[in-house]
């Protein structure tokens, strides 16, 4: 057990970008083993948006006025961006949980007495949930072709269209980041995670034209980073139902979704490090 | 020199709690300090702050010669830490555990996968490894843990009540661990609520109290602080009470204020302060054997612990402190539970 040959087998300090890296993967790893072996978390994630995919088209189609008309399976295409966009945040819950069972079970302790980047534990757990939001959007999308949701543009524009439902997912977990770090218990980070997005998912262009809203909860609901992302991908899957507003990210909805998801990375990824650094002081 | 662990007027306030409030503590290399004292005393946040998890407020400290709030990251690579609750992913193997912790330390990944199995082995924990830790029971958790915290056999270990939780039979063989750990040169400061506990594993011993030291010095100089040994005898019949308890009372010192002789008759127990050790201990049983008093048990008891404590701080050890409002911010009550973030948590 002598010191020498121990800190042999230690790499020296390389690079601290590459360090960084190297250790968020390694924490990254360590989720997706976790994810894997707790398989019902995934599953009853995918419970709610399959639910609300055969929910909404099923009870609401028909009766929604979606420009001019009420054909269901209108309604079913304009429907399927929406609950796409809306599945991605609800990542935000799952991070927030995570990181405050870390926390709760003392494993951020040993993280923070660890030699690892700073940022490495809340990267790693982003980007585990950004695999699962990925399996989640995979699963929902083939549901969605089966209640007969198409796309009418080219491979190109759909997976740009998923690439940006991915970044905003992405970008809402480290909002959950620093829900999980700031709550006592992992209950209340999943609660404190979820029940915020249903006025932000709702009062937006998800589920209803919002031309049929009144104004100034229409303003809202067109500067809400959320309806960004959900035009964008009407847009680019060719799916009807795209608001003609003039208001700025509704006429620039891949801009304004792509700045909007960046945006909240930077400022909620700097509050969770801060967080984090500081945990439990 | 100052020691493997050096710390200077730590002071850290939780609001209006000082939970430090000027600590100073100097462990000198390759020994163990027992930090001691009931919930609430401080000790947690002490080893916080020690480990870089908690900036103090005021104070100096350097562990392994790195100053630790100039040179944190320094520090964390040569320091092992194993919480009061193991922490340990639930939902990971035992190997896997390890070899993520080993990565995380920079090591190669070839290295920090030999490193595990060396660890496994050495923990008895080889033939558990590729289970998930959620069915380890409560000791084997605790030497996965603990087996964590040693991967890069660092020079200076903290433990924060490694033995809190578990039952007799685990905590002897964890003693058996660190006492194996300690004589491979590590330097450990180790917390506990356990009188017997310091007593067993520690060189020194610090009374902490109210985010104080109120007392350092080894056991037998504690011990020595509250006063002297006691002869107890049991007696086989009880009419040798008194003719026993007369004999006894010769040896016990004179005055007053030394307490006398002590007879429990229920127990057919005579308890005598004394002073002169073993040797004495020979005399009276042979004074005993001369005047025909069978006895079925004899011995000489020294102050154990829980007197030093009683004595200096004038309540017991766990008994959670008398100041009700402190013990509850530190987590007398809510600490007792698996809640790590409730020990201490009051911000």
């Amino acid at each position: 057990m002598s010191a020498v040959t121990d800190a042999a087998r230690i790499a020296a300090p390389g690079n601290p970008l590459v360090q960084s890296i190297r250790d968020s993967l390694i924490v990254a790893r360590r989720n997706l083993i976790r994810m894997a072996r707790i398989p019902e978390v995934i599953i009853f994630g995918l419970v709610q948006p399959i639910m609300f995919v055969v929910l909404f088209s099923y009870v609401f189609g028909g009766s929604m006025n979606i420009g001019g008309t009420t054909d269901p399976q209108v309604y079913r295409e304009f429907l399927m961006a929406g609950i796409f966009a809306q599945t991605v945040t609800f990542a935000t819950a799952g991070a927030g949980a995570g990181i405050a069972e870390d926390m709760h079970k003392g494993l951020i302790d040993r993280f923070r007495s660890l030699p690892m980047a700073r940022g490495a534990v809340l990267t790693g757990r982003t980007l585990a949930d950004l695999v699962q939001t990925a399996l989640t959007l995979l699963v929902l999308a083939v549901v969605a072709l089966l209640v007969g949701w198409r796309t009418h543009t080219g491979a190109g524009e759909v997976l740009a269209a998923f690439g940006l439902l991915l970044l905003s997912g992405y970008a809402f977990t480290w909002i959950g980041a620093v829900i999980g770090l700031s709550v006592r218990t992992p209950e209340a980070a999943t609660s404190g995670g979820l029940v915020w997005l249903f006025p932000v998912t709702f009062v937006s262009n998800a589920f209803v034209d919002t031309g049929q809203m009144t104004p100034w909860l229409r303003h809202i609901a067109e500067w809400n980073p959320f309806s960004a992302t959900v035009q964008a991908c009407r847009e680019l899957f060719g799916n009807p139902g795209v608001s003609p507003s003039d208001a700025w990210p509704m006429r620039h909805p891949v801009g304004a979704s792509l700045i909007w998801s960046v945006l909240i990375i930077l400022v909620f990824r700097t509050l969770a490090v801060r967080k984090y650094r500081s945990a439990g002081s | 020199m100052p020691g493997a662990i050096h710390a200077e007027g730590l002071v850290k306030t939780f609001g209006d709690v000082r939970a430090l409030d000027g600590v100073d503590l100097d462990v000198p290399e390759g020994t163990v300090l027992g930090l001691l004292g009931p919930n609430g005393a401080g000790k947690t946040t002490a080893v916080r702050c020690l480990t870089t998890l908690l900036r103090p407020d005021h104070g100096r400290a350097v562990v392994a010669g790195i100053d630790v709030l100039e040179r944190p990251d320094a520090v964390r690579r040569s320091i092992g830490l194993s919480g009061q609750f193991a922490a340990v992913d639930e939902y990971l193997t035992g190997r896997e555990n390890l070899r993520m912790v080993g990565q995380l330390y920079r090591m190669r990944a070839g290295a920090a996968k030999a490193r595990a199995d060396e660890l496994l082995e050495q923990f008895h924990l080889a033939d558990a490894a590729d289970r998930i830790a959620k069915t380890y029971s409560g000791g084997m958790r605790r030497r996965l843990d603990l087996a964590a915290a040693l991967v890069v056999s660092p020079p200076v270990m903290f433990m924060d009540e490694p033995t809190t939780g578990l039952d007799p039979r685990n905590r002897q063989e964890l003693w058996g661990v660190i006492r194996g750990l300690v004589s491979g040169g590590t330097t450990l400061l180790l917390t506990t609520q356990y009188l017997e506990e310091a007593d067993h594993l520690a060189h020194d011993i610090a009374v902490v109290d109210h985010g104080r030291v109120i007392a350092q010095g080894t056991s037998d100089q504690l011990k020595a602080r509250t006063g002297g040994e006691c002869v107890e005898v049991v007696v086989h019949e009880r009419q040798h009470l008194r003719a026993a308890s007369a004999l006894l009372d010769r040896f016990g010192p004179r005055g007053p204020d030394r307490g006398g002789t002590r007879v429990e008759e229920h127990m057919r127990k005579i308890t005598t302060p004394v002073s002169g050790g073993a040797k004495l201990l020979a005399e009276i049983i042979r004074e005993l054997d001369v005047h025909g008093i069978e006895i079925d048990d004899i011995g000489l008891r020294r102050p154990t612990l829980d007197d030093v404590f009683l004595s200096l701080t004038g309540h017991a050890a766990q008994d959670g402190g008398t100041d009700g409002a402190r013990a509850g911010t530190e987590g007398s009550g809510t600490g007792q539970g698996r809640r790590p973030r409730g020990k201490e948590a009051a911000r």
